[in-house]
């Protein structure tokens, strides 16, 4: 015996077996009244959706089990439409599957390289037409067109320059001023440190003169959090101490993440947490971050209150609000 | 001839006369197309980008790209008399006023939902099965490209409607943006007109997500599908079908009437799901403001990995010289994800390098006769599982009685500890299952029947396989690794040394195998009886 290893052999394409309707004319007619009754399945599903569209009025509702309260007009269009298409498709597929022919063809596949000779006259053809371009002869027509080419890119980018302004300081600023009131949001009325019970949260927005409009753009910067506290709660140095007022203490409600609403809080841990990414801040200690992919505090706004005893700005806040960005410097 | 022969056959001369097409229609409608399941994974995808360009041409009728402020005054009781964009409003009337409308829409987010798992099941059916070895490697690229325009194209959508929960998603987009070094504010404030969210945003993206991205979207599709028709379809391995053969059934009639009838097929369960299955009701969000949020804010599921590598980023920026880099977003936001994606894109390449392996490969590879590259497809697989999961990592923290910090910590440690696991445990999966198929070539399948031999002991019948069943098992080819000398003849360290050294480690495990059965073996054991 030779120590040549003999591999398994293959032992080529099975035999085709025949199906009941490729010999039997009475299982091919079934097969036919089968695909026939699909399509008229079909046409059934366009008249559902037909008649839903024409006669069910559009305010009924009825309970289906799982689905809960449904829309009997919705209901009607999705549900024809579905039978309409779905039949036809099976309709088609049954069709190819019964009496379509089954026997499975062989073709042959040829690689893609072409023959060498042929490589060869393309690389040939490719530096010839180059040649006759003259390009390499011509070094001052190449680098010229290079030149312009490239500044011609120049227009582009140019142009869509006005695509926005450049940022300035604006996010580096709020409407936040010395004085300015805190009031509800929304609502919009002024309030007073005893509106705020201990415990308490309440969302605030800075007060605009009646008439005037607040931009979405100033929300998304002015948003602020005001959090009832009892003073003696509070783990802050002297700065951050005055900042408060009477155990109110004033934060930006923008995530100081990726900017979200910073919308819960719990009152018994004292904890405002992001639901974006589950950031999650200290009150009793400024907002510091304890948990969660934020790495910065929320701003926070010092607050006071003026002659009439509502509750306002001392100042702007301490640092820009909301997400990082490559300017900022605190 | 009948009447219809003769009307037929004036058409397609008419057709041939001007265009000499004949010869090549005759060579392409008997084009012979394998069968199998999994090659109808490409078609889901297709037909539910066609069902996305009718359904969303649709919307575009009513819906309105604005984010003028409306007061809305549909029929929606709750929200009547509310300040809103007219984006929000016009979608509000799709799904209430317009007849039809709602369906539309959610026919609309089911395809969408539909074509990205369609990508990714896809992508994975042709990544195990090494369908995206030479000469197919244009074409592994282009699904990439499809996969990651396609998540893009999904966001975009989402963000239209300009509701509370999409408004969110937007937010974070822009912090993204923000956060990019240098030119981060000045990009962010070019992409919205001015600061976040502006009133430029949503018609902006409205051009890219109804012509730009679509407009793409065809280009691809259709260099794709003609790389497919002209490089023909691969085959998974069996009797009969070689690397130079195609074994199926020819494109007329058969492939045209079942590749038609499932494009129906398709379009019926998405219509049925539009009907029945509720998805994104914006009127329970309310319009945006960014002042507010939703609870439990949850992106589109092929966003959600990025979400969760977002959340389980540890909270680290720092600022040098005044200038602050945001490693906490960056990170999980942009560079991870650009990783995945080039190695992804680059993987064809880097595998045919390891192996040396240069030639044209038609049939497929049973994932199991590979075992490294499945054992690194599911090593990327659970780490994208792990974000995902993350992703919703409140949700499941309520659902399953847990604090959101155990979460977080399964899921820091989990993301760097189980895709090793996976590795090490597929691959010797892969072996075992290796190893099954040579004992069956070699001993034939138990039949479970017992007979009593001489001396008292039991064994077990077994019955020997059907020849192609053998050849199905047997017919791969099993790669010698590579060899690379890291001394030249003169026995001097070569340049190249290290790299050749890195390569013939990785192509050594690259062709870790058990050794598969042949036919001498078989007969050896065969005069054994
Ligand atoms: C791969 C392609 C596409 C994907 C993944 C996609 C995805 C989405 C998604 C998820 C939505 C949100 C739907 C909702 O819940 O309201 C949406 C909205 C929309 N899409 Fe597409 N889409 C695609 C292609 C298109 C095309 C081709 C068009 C138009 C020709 C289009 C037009 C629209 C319009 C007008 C809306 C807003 C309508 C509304 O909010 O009710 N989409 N898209
Ligand atoms: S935006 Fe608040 S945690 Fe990310």
């Amino acid at each position: 015996m030779s120590n040549e290893i003999e591999l398994i052999k293959d032992p080529g394409l099975p035999a085709h077996v025949h199906r009941r309707a490729d010999t039997d004319p009475k299982a091919a007619a079934r097969a036919e009244r089968q695909v026939a009754t699909l399509f008229i399945l079909s046409a059934l599903g366009t008249v559902v959706l037909v008649y839903s569209y024409l006669f069910v009025d559009e305010d009924i509702f009825f309970f289906i089990p799982v689905l809960g309260n449904t829309n009997a007009h919705q209901l009607g269009l999705g549900m024809g439409m579905a039978i309409a298409l779905f039949c036809i498709g099976a309709g088609l597929i049954h069709w190819a599957k019964t009496l379509m022919p089954d026997e499975e063809v062989i073709a042959q596949r040829h690689e893609f390289k072409s023959e060498d000779e042929d490589r060869e006259d393309f690389v040939k053809t490719v530096k010839a037409g180059a040649a006759a371009a003259g390009l390499g002869r011509r070094p001052l027509i190449k680098r010229t067109l290079g030149a312009a080419l490239g500044l011609s890119a120049i227009s582009p980018v140019l142009l869509l320059g006005d695509l926005g302004p450049l940022p300035g300081n604006q996010l580096k600023t709020t409407s936040w001023k010395k004085g300015t009131r805190l009031v509800t949001d929304p609502g919009d009325r002024p309030l007073r440190p005893q509106d705020l019970e201990v415990g308490a949260v309440a969302q605030t927005l800075p007060e605009i003169a009646p008439g005037e409009h607040r931009s979405l753009n100033d929300i998304g910067k002015d948003a602020v959090l005001l959090i009832r506290l009892r003073p003696e709660e509070f783990n802050l140095d002297a700065e951050r101490l005055s900042w408060t007022y009477e155990g109110i203490i004033a934060f930006s409600k923008i995530c100081s993440h990726m900017g979200c609403a910073v919308a819960l809080y719990e009152q018994q841990t004292k904890h405002l947490l992001c639901p974006c990414h589950q950031s999650t801040f200290d009150v009793t200690r400024a907002a510091k971050v304890i948990f969660g992919p934020s790495a910065r505090p929320l701003p926070q706004l010092p607050i006071t209150i003026d002659a009439e005893g509502y509750l306002v700005a001392q100042a702007p806040f301490n640092e820009p609000v909301g997400p990082s960005f490559w300017e900022r410097s605190t | 001839m009948t009447a219809r022969e003769r009307i037929a056959g004036n058409v397609a001369g008419y057709v041939d006369d001007r265009t000499g097409a004949a010869k090549w229609m005759k060579k392409n409608l008997t084009k012979v197309f394998p069968d199998h399941w999994s090659f109808l994974l490409g078609e889901i995808c297709l037909y539910s980008f066609v069902i996305l360009l009718l359904s969303g041409t649709f919307l575009t009728f009513w819906y309105d790209p604005s984010m003028r402020e409306v007061v809305y005054e549909g029929s929606y009781e709750p929200l009547q008399g509310l300040e809103m964009s007219a984006a929000y409003a016009s979608t509000l009337d799709i799904s209430f006023e317009v007849r039809g409308g709602l369906l539309m829409r959610q026919i609309h987010h089911w395809a969408a939902l539909i074509f990205m798992v369609g990508i990714v099941v896809h992508l994975m059916r042709v990544y195990f099965t090494g369908a995206f070895r030479k000469p197919r490697e244009t074409n592994w690229v282009i699904g990439v490209g499809l996969l990651t325009l396609g998540i893009v194209e999904g966001f975009l959508g989402y963000s239209l409607p300009d509701d509370l929960l999409s408004g969110t998603g937007i937010r974070i987009a822009e912090a993204i943006i923000q956060a990019l070094p240098v030119v981060g504010s000045y990009l962010a404030f070019f992409t919205f007109g001015g600061a976040f969210p502006g009133v430029a945003f949503i018609p902006r993206i409205y051009t890219v997500h109804i012509l730009l991205l679509p407009g793409i979207f065809l280009a691809l599709i259709t260099v794709h599908l003609m790389l497919v028709w002209y490089q023909k379809h691969t085959q998974f391995p069996g009797p009969g079908r070689t690397e130079k053969n195609v074994v199926g059934y020819p494109l007329m009639p058969v492939y045209m009437a079942k590749a038609g009838g499932f494009f129906f097929i398709v379009f019926g369960v998405t219509a049925f799901l539009g009907a029945v299955a509720s998805i994104n009701p914006i009127w329970l969000y309310g319009p945006y403001t960014p002042g507010q949020v939703s609870a439990g804010s949850q992106p589109d599921w092929y966003m959600g990995w990025l979400d969760g590598l977002v959340r389980m980023a540890p909270p680290i920026e720092t600022v040098t010289f005044g200038y602050t880099i945001s490693w906490n977003i960056l990170i999980p936001g942009l560079i991870l994800p650009g990783i995945m994606f080039t190695a992804l894109a680059l993987y064809p390449f880097i595998e045919s390098w390891a192996t040396g392996d240069k030639r044209e490969h038609h049939l497929l590879d049973r994932p199991r006769n590979a075992p490294t590259r499945t054992a690194i497809g599911a090593m990327a697989l659970t780490f994208t599982l792990v974000c995902l999961l993350n992703g919703g990592n409140d949700i499941i923290a309520t659902t399953f009685d847990l604090t959101i910090n155990q979460m977080m910590w399964f899921s820091r440690i989990g993301v760097i500890v189980l895709p090793p696991l996976a590795y090490v445990i597929t691959k010797r999966l892969c072996l075992s299952l290796q190893r099954a198929d040579r004992d069956l070539v070699l001993h034939g399948r138990e039949t479970g029947r017992l007979v009593r031999m001489p001396n008292g002991e039991f064994t077990e019948i077994h019955e020997p396989i059907s020849a192609e069943k053998a050849w199905l098992l047997t017919s791969h080819e099993q790669l010698a690794p590579l060899e690379l000398p890291d001394l030249d003849g003169g026995g001097v360290r070569r340049p190249g040394a290290i790299k050749n050294k890195i390569r013939n480690r990785i192509s050594r495990s690259m062709a870790t195998a058990v050794p598969k059965a042949t036919q001498s073996e078989r007969k050896e054991l065969e005069g054994h009886h």
